[in-house]
C-alpha cells in the first residue's frame, strides 16, 4: 500500500494548479476538488434561470411558446453529457469563429445539461400544486403573472428545494467529464497523480471517489431531511 | 461560419460501417450490463429487507457509496485498481482475454468485415462498472416501488390466510413491478447513454467511434450530430415505450 502517495498529493486533489491572489475573481486557473464545485455551483446557478425559463415556457397553452421548451428539454434528455460536451466543443468554434477554453466549454454545457433537468423539476412541482391555488389567486383579482409571481411561484420553489438539490449533487457528479476534455478538476488530477505514480492506483482512486462521496454524500442527507421538513407546509387539496 | 459540412463522408465506406459497429458495441455492452445489474440490484434490495443486519448494513454502504460517487471515478477505479478487490486468477484471465466472434456478415448494406462481439478487458471492466453503478440505483427504485404499497396490505394477505412469500408473490409484488417498470426502463435509458462514459477506457461504443471518425477524417460536427440522432432516436424509442406501458398497464393502486 502506498498511502504516503495520496499523502503528498493530497493538495494537488484539493486545489490542483490553482493561484490564489488578490485581483479579481482571486481564483486563477482553478483545479482539483475546488474547481470541481466551482464547476457544480456556477453550472446550478446558471441551470437554474436557464430551467425555470424553460420549465414556465413548457406550462405555457401557446404552441410557439411551449414547442421549443419541449424540444430543448426532449433533446437535451435524450442525450448523453459526454456527447453534449463534444458537440460543443467542435461546434462553439464554428459558431463564434474563436475558439472556447475548455473550462467555458464544460461550463456552458453543465448549465443546458442540468438546464432541462431543471425545467422537468419545475413543471414538475408547478403541476403538483392543486388547481385551487391558481384559481383563487385569479379569482381575488391578480393576472395570470402576478399569479404565477406572488402566489404558485413562491410555494413551487419552495417545494422544489430537494429536487434542487438532488439535481446538485448529480451535477456534482458529472462534472468529472470535463477530465475528458482536459479540464484539470479532481478526476483529472487524479489520472494526472495515477499516471505519474503508476503503483497507487487503488489508493488514488479511493481518496477520489472518497472526495466525490463526502460531498454528494452531505447533500443527499440534506435534501432528505428538508423534504421530510417540507412536506409540512405543502398546501393540499381539502 | 467559415465551415465545409460533409455530410456524405459520414454515409459512405469507413465511417458509416463504424458507427454500425459503435452502435453494435453499444448496445452489447448496454444490454449485458442491464441484465447483470437487474439481478444484482434485485440480490441488493433483497439483501437490504431481511432482518439480518449485517446485510442491511451493507446493503445500505453499497448503494449509497455507488450512487454518491461519480460513474467516470468508478470506471477509472475498475480499469486501474481493480487488481486490489477481484481475485488475481480472474484479474488474469480478464486480461488475456481477447474472444472476438469474427465474421464477414452484412446488414442494412454495410459489411461487417472486424469482429462483431469483442470480449476483452476493456469490454469487462466497462460491464463491470456500469453494472455496479445501475445496480445500486436498481436496488433503490425496486426498494421505493416496494415501500409504496401501505403496509397494512401484507398484513391483510397474512389475516386472509396466504403465507408470508404468498403474500408478497401474489399481493405485494403485482402492484408493485406496476410502479417500479417505468423507472426501470428509465434506468435502461440512462445505462444507454452512461455506457458513452466508456470510451475513456477504450471501449469501441459510439462515442469512441465517432470521436475516432474526427480524428481520422476531420469532420467533427457531422460525426458527433450522427451520434447524437442515434442516442436521440434510442431515447425517443424508449420514452415512447414508457410512455405505452403507462397508458395500458398502470392502474391505480388501493390504498
Amino acid at each position: 500500500m502506498h498511502w504516503d502517495i495520496v499523502i503528498d498529493n493530497f493538495d494537488y486533489f484539493l486545489w490542483g494548479q490553482t493561484q490564489f491572489d488578490w485581483v479579481f475573481p482571486f481564483v486563477h486557473k482553478p483545479g482539483g476538488l475546488l474547481a470541481a464545485i466551482i464547476l457544480a455551483v456556477v453550472g446550478i446557478f446558471g441551470a437554474f434561470w436557464i430551467g425555470l425559463g424553460a420549465g414556465l415556457m413548457r406550462l405555457s397553452k401557446r404552441w410557439w411558446v411551449k414547442f421549443p421548451s419541449v424540444m430543448y428539454v426532449e433533446m437535451i434528455r435524450g442525450m448523453p453529457l459526454l456527447l453534449l460536451i463534444f458537440w460543443f466543443f467542435f461546434l462553439a468554434p464554428v459558431l463564434t469563429g474563436q475558439s472556447l477554453p475548455a473550462f467555458a466549454t464544460t461550463m456552458v454545457c453543465f448549465m443546458i445539461f442540468t438546464g432541462a433537468y431543471v425545467a422537468e423539476i419545475v413543471r414538475a412541482g408547478v403541476m403538483a400544486l392543486p388547481n385551487g391555488q391558481m384559481e383563487a389567486a385569479r379569482g381575488s383579482g391578480l393576472s395570470n403573472y402576478q399569479a404565477m409571481r406572488y402566489v404558485i411561484l413562491p410555494q413551487a420553489l419552495r417545494n422544489m428545494i430537494p429536487s434542487f438539490v438532488n439535481q446538485f449533487v448529480s451535477l456534482t457528479k458529472d462534472t468529472s467529464l470535463a477530465a475528458i476534455l482536459g479540464v484539470g478538476e479532481l478526476t483529472r488530477t487524479g489520472v494526472q497523480v495515477d499516471n505519474r505514480e503508476t503503483v497507487a492506483s487503488f489508493e488514488i482512486w479511493i481518496t477520489i471517489a472518497g472526495l466525490y462521496f463526502i460531498i454528494c454524500y452531505v447533500l443527499t442527507s440534506y435534501s432528505r431531511r428538508l423534504e421530510a421538513e417540507l412536506s409540512k407546509y405543502q398546501a393540499r387539496d381539502r | 461560419m467559415d465551415y465545409n459540412f460533409h455530410w456524405e463522408k459520414m454515409f459512405h465506406g469507413e465511417p458509416a460501417q463504424w458507427m454500425w459497429e459503435g452502435l453494435a458495441t453499444t448496445m452489447q455492452i448496454s444490454a449485458i450490463a442491464l441484465v447483470c445489474s437487474m439481478v444484482l440490484g434485485t440480490i441488493i434490495c433483497i439483501m437490504r429487507m431481511t432482518p439480518f443486519k449485517p446485510l442491511q448494513w451493507f446493503s445500505l454502504a453499497y448503494t449509497e457509496f455507488f450512487r454518491n460517487t461519480p460513474l467516470l471515478v468508478q470506471i477509472f477505479f475498475w480499469y486501474n485498481a481493480s487488481h486490489y478487490v477481484i481475485p488475481a486468477g480472474i484479474n488474469e484471465w480478464m486480461n488475456d482475454l481477447y474472444v472476438q466472434f469474427p465474421g464477414p456478415f452484412s446488414l442494412f448494406g454495410y459489411d461487417f468485415i472486424g469482429e462483431w462481439v469483442l470480449f476483452n478487458v476493456e469490454f469487462i471492466t466497462g460491464t463491470i462498472a456500469l453494472t455496479v453503478y445501475t445496480s445500486a440505483f436498481i436496488a433503490e427504485e425496486i426498494r421505493a416501488g416496494i415501500f409504496s404499497i401501505p403496509k397494512n396490505q401484507l398484513e391483510a394477505s397474512r389475516a386472509v390466510g396466504l403465507s408470508f412469500l404468498q403474500g408478497y408473490r401474489y399481493v405485494i409484488l403485482p402492484q408493485a413491478l406496476r410502479i417500479v417498470i417505468p423507472p426501470l426502463i428509465s434506468q435502461a435509458l440512462n445505462l444507454i447513454k452512461n455506457s458513452s462514459l466508456c470510451m475513456v477506457i477504450g471501449v469501441t461504443e459510439m462515442m469512441y467511434m465517432a470521436s475516432q471518425i474526427e480524428s481520422y477524417y476531420a469532420i467533427p460536427f457531422e460525426a458527433f450530430s450522427v451520434a447524437l440522432l442515434i442516442y436521440m432516436t434510442i431515447s425517443l424509442i424508449i420514452s415512447f415505450c414508457i410512455n405505452m406501458y403507462n397508458k395500458h398497464f398502470m392502474i391505480q393502486v388501493m390504498y
